[in-house]
């Protein structure tokens, strides 16, 4: 079922810059080069409240040699709709407006924002480093942290699974939904570059960008851990146009979650019983998933041989 | 460009408080409308739709999930560099909270109507400014009026001052009393406006072409040297609102000042108050003066935000009392006019006595009969330090 997009190359700019704020061996600033160094320097963007804020630099710093607006935690959506529609008003189509929020702005309290913005058509792209906790104010559950793990505030397991944001985003109909991942870099700028071009829409994508302090991962293991969580399907990466056609890149191999939780320390207090019903549950994730994406295309398909007979 | 609207004439037409509201906004020519409704705003939000769709303005309008992000994008399109406007009430003004310091501490000089409403709990519809007496602190520059005419002309000037000093403005008008009531408005033509209000072309701006950003951290010395900015652009406010006003009555005959002064001249007491009420107090001050022989006034207070001092001071000097009757609450200070004049008046040399009425609180009808008697009865009273309920 998995195509794999093979021979990207990634053409990068030099948006984004040495010497910023980020941890050492952070995904954050990973995905950040390659997001931003793809989209290029007609370029303005939004970052609310997080990791990427304190990495864009404290005033009159800055790791990214384009406009950046720092908005409030709930708004980075509305608030590059808004630049995107001043923008049309100057004529200025040229100039891309991209945010780029953690999940915390996007899963919880800056999801009616986007919802909206989705619903709306703003032509906006939306990159949200998922990191899976508020790990800016210490490693806090967000709505995007995984089930049963420990976060500072679920020190006894989060007793409720992951909010699948990218197929609440598919439900919106937008031009384009994709998950991406660090360690998958050709995949990430392919994606990247394919929301900047597109229109008609929000396009949004989802990156699981590993914290090393907050998930417990060694520094020189990010990379690694990022490419785990596709291999074990905790993590699959696909694509989504306009809500039907599903493109899925890169699934499971075989390799048990067990691979995965065993890099780091949030996963530690974990049980064998629930380390067996995490693979359960991450098994079924990934059937779902293949299953909507045949059933959907497969709707799609006899909609367009009947609109073509 | 809309050709229908450049050549637009002067015109009087029948008009909602509200839809005057909507008829200023289509000759300042905002280019984004960021909005969402709620009573008893709405009316304003639709007729610019209607005003858009039959192409008499050319406009982009965000028709937002909420004021919350209605007002995010109010500030960013602003931010990169266009002229916008929004309107709000009540709940819908309190969701924007947050927003309304981000707006102030960007220096977006945005626009905003606000019809003034209660807020629940409990549940109510009804006149009442405590909703954006209690965004004061907000950095938002906030003019009270008292009609639909009063509130158009009031839209066109506030454009004009906030973006000389790069703050955003609030226009306010009561619900139902003012926003849903018919009056003969003119329409000032679109020619005359456009003479009157330039193009919005700010020199910061979001633009790949200049790179600059907004809203990154600061130190403690950068955000005082920023919140000191904000109150040299504050100071700047009240005269530049009189010369504005001044140039607008020069262009189109009407013009109101930041004060009102009516019938004041050796006067034994002002009633001291804004909005709507305004209107029904000058009815009373002429039956007080002509029929009863009573040496009332009235001081209308027109720009709350920043508060006048000097102007008030001055209009009050040499008047041994005065009695302020408003239609707000704050729980724990009283009335918020009340409080206001308290401060401004603190320290000035022979100072006029001073009572608060909480005499118009949700709506409650202050009729001119009430107000005649009201007057009478502090003109009789000692003031007490409290504002009083007193209806």
């Amino acid at each position: 079922m998995a195509t794999k997009e093979k021979n990207y190359e990634i053409a990068e700019e030099d948006i984004f810059l040495s010497g910023h704020n980020a941890c050492p061996g952070c995904g954050e600033a990973l995905a950040i080069r390659y997001i931003l160094n793809t989209m290029g320097p007609k370029t303005i963007a939004v970052v609310p409240p997080s990791c990427v804020a304190i990495i864009s630099g404290p005033q009159p710093y800055s790791s990214m040699k384009i406009p950046v607006y720092q908005t409030t935690l709930e708004s980075s959506a509305v608030s590059a709709a808004g630049i995107a529609r001043a923008l049309k008003r100057q004529g200025k189509d040229d100039i891309k407006v991209l945010a780029i929020a953690g999940d915390g702005g996007t899963y919880d309290i800056g999801f009616q924002a986007l919802s909206g913005a989705a619903e709306r058509g703003e032509d906006v792209v939306y990159c949200c480093l998922d990191n899976e906790g508020y790990m800016n104010t210490g490693a806090q559950k967000s709505g995007a942290s995984p089930h049963l793990v420990y976060t500072a505030s679920t020190p006894g397991g989060k007793p409720s699974a992951k909010k699948n944001i990218a197929e609440i985003m598919v439900a919106h109909g937008i031009p384009y939904v994709a998950t991406a991942t660090t360690g998958y870099p050709d995949d990430l700028a392919r994606k990247v570059a394919k929301a900047r071009d597109m229109k008609g829409g929000l396009r949004f994508i989802v990156i699981l960008t590993p914290c090393l302090a907050g998930w417990g991962v060694k520094e020189h293991e990010g990379v690694k851990v990022s490419r785990l969580a596709v291999k074990t399907g905790i993590f699959p990466l696909y694509e989504v146009e306009h809500g039907t056609k599903y493109t899925i890149n890169y699934g499971p191999d075989g390799t048990p979650v067990q691979e995965y939780f065993k890099m780091q320390s949030r996963y530690k207090r974990l049980t064998p019983a629930e380390i067996a019903q995490l693979q359960e549950e991450t098994d079924y994730q990934w059937a779902l998933l293949q299953a909507r994406a045949s059933c959907v295309m497969g709707v799609d398909q006899a909609f367009q041989d009947r609109a073509a007979s | 460009m809309s050709t229908k609207t450049k050549m637009a004439p002067e015109k009087r037409m029948l008009l909602k408080g509200n839809h005057a509201v909507s008829y200023a906004v289509m000759r300042c020519r905002p280019e984004v409308i960021a909005i969402y409704p709620i009573t008893p705003q709405t009316p304003i939000v639709e007729k610019i739709t209607e005003l858009q769709v039959s192409g008499d303005m050319d406009v982009d309008i965000m028709t937002a999930e909420s004021e919350h992000s209605a007002m995010c994008a109010s500030i960013t399109a602003s931010l990169t560099g266009v002229r916008v406007f929004t309107a709000t009430a009540s709940q819908g003004l309190f969701l924007m909270h947050e927003m309304l310091h981000y707006a102030s501490g960007a220096r977006t000089p945005i626009v905003m109507a606000c019809v003034n409403r209660t807020l629940g709990s409990p549940w109510g519809f009804w006149p009442d400014q405590s909703d954006t007496l209690a965004q004061r602190d907000t950095g938002w520059i906030q003019y009270y009026t008292e009609s639909g005419q009063e509130s158009l002309d009031t839209i066109i000037q506030a454009f004009k001052v906030a973006e000389q000093v790069s703050l955003p403005a609030m226009v306010m008008h009561e619900a139902f009393y003012v926003s849903h009531a018919l009056e003969p408005v003119i329409v000032p033509g679109q020619e005359a406006v456009d003479a009157y209000l330039p193009p919005f072309n700010p020199v910061h701006r979001l633009d790949t072409d200049l790179n600059e950003s907004w809203g990154n951290v600061v130190n403690q010395d950068m955000f005082y040297r920023h919140r000191q900015q904000m109150n040299e652009a504050m100071d700047k406010v009240a005269p530049l609102s009189v010369e504005v006003d001044e140039e607008y009555e020069k262009v189109f005959g009407r013009g109101y000042g930041i004060i009102e002064k009516y019938r004041a001249d050796d006067a034994d007491m002002l009633v001291v108050a804004f909005g709507s009420m305004c209107g029904t107090i000058r009815e009373a001050v002429d039956v007080m003066r002509d029929e009863e022989g009573l040496k009332i006034g009235l001081l209308k207070i027109r720009l709350f935000n920043p508060f006048p001092i000097a102007e008030v001071q001055a209009a009050v000097a040499g008047v041994p009392k005065l009695v302020v009757m408003e239609r707000n609450y704050s729980p724990g200070i009283g009335g918020v006019l009340h409080q206001s004049l308290k401060a401004a008046l603190y320290g000035m040399k022979d100072a006029p006595k001073m009572h608060g009425y909480l005499a118009g609180v949700g709506g409650v009808n202050v009729s001119l009969g009430k107000i005649v008697e009201l007057s009478k009865k502090a003109l009789a009273d000692e003031p007490v330090p409290e504002s009083v309920w007193q209806r």
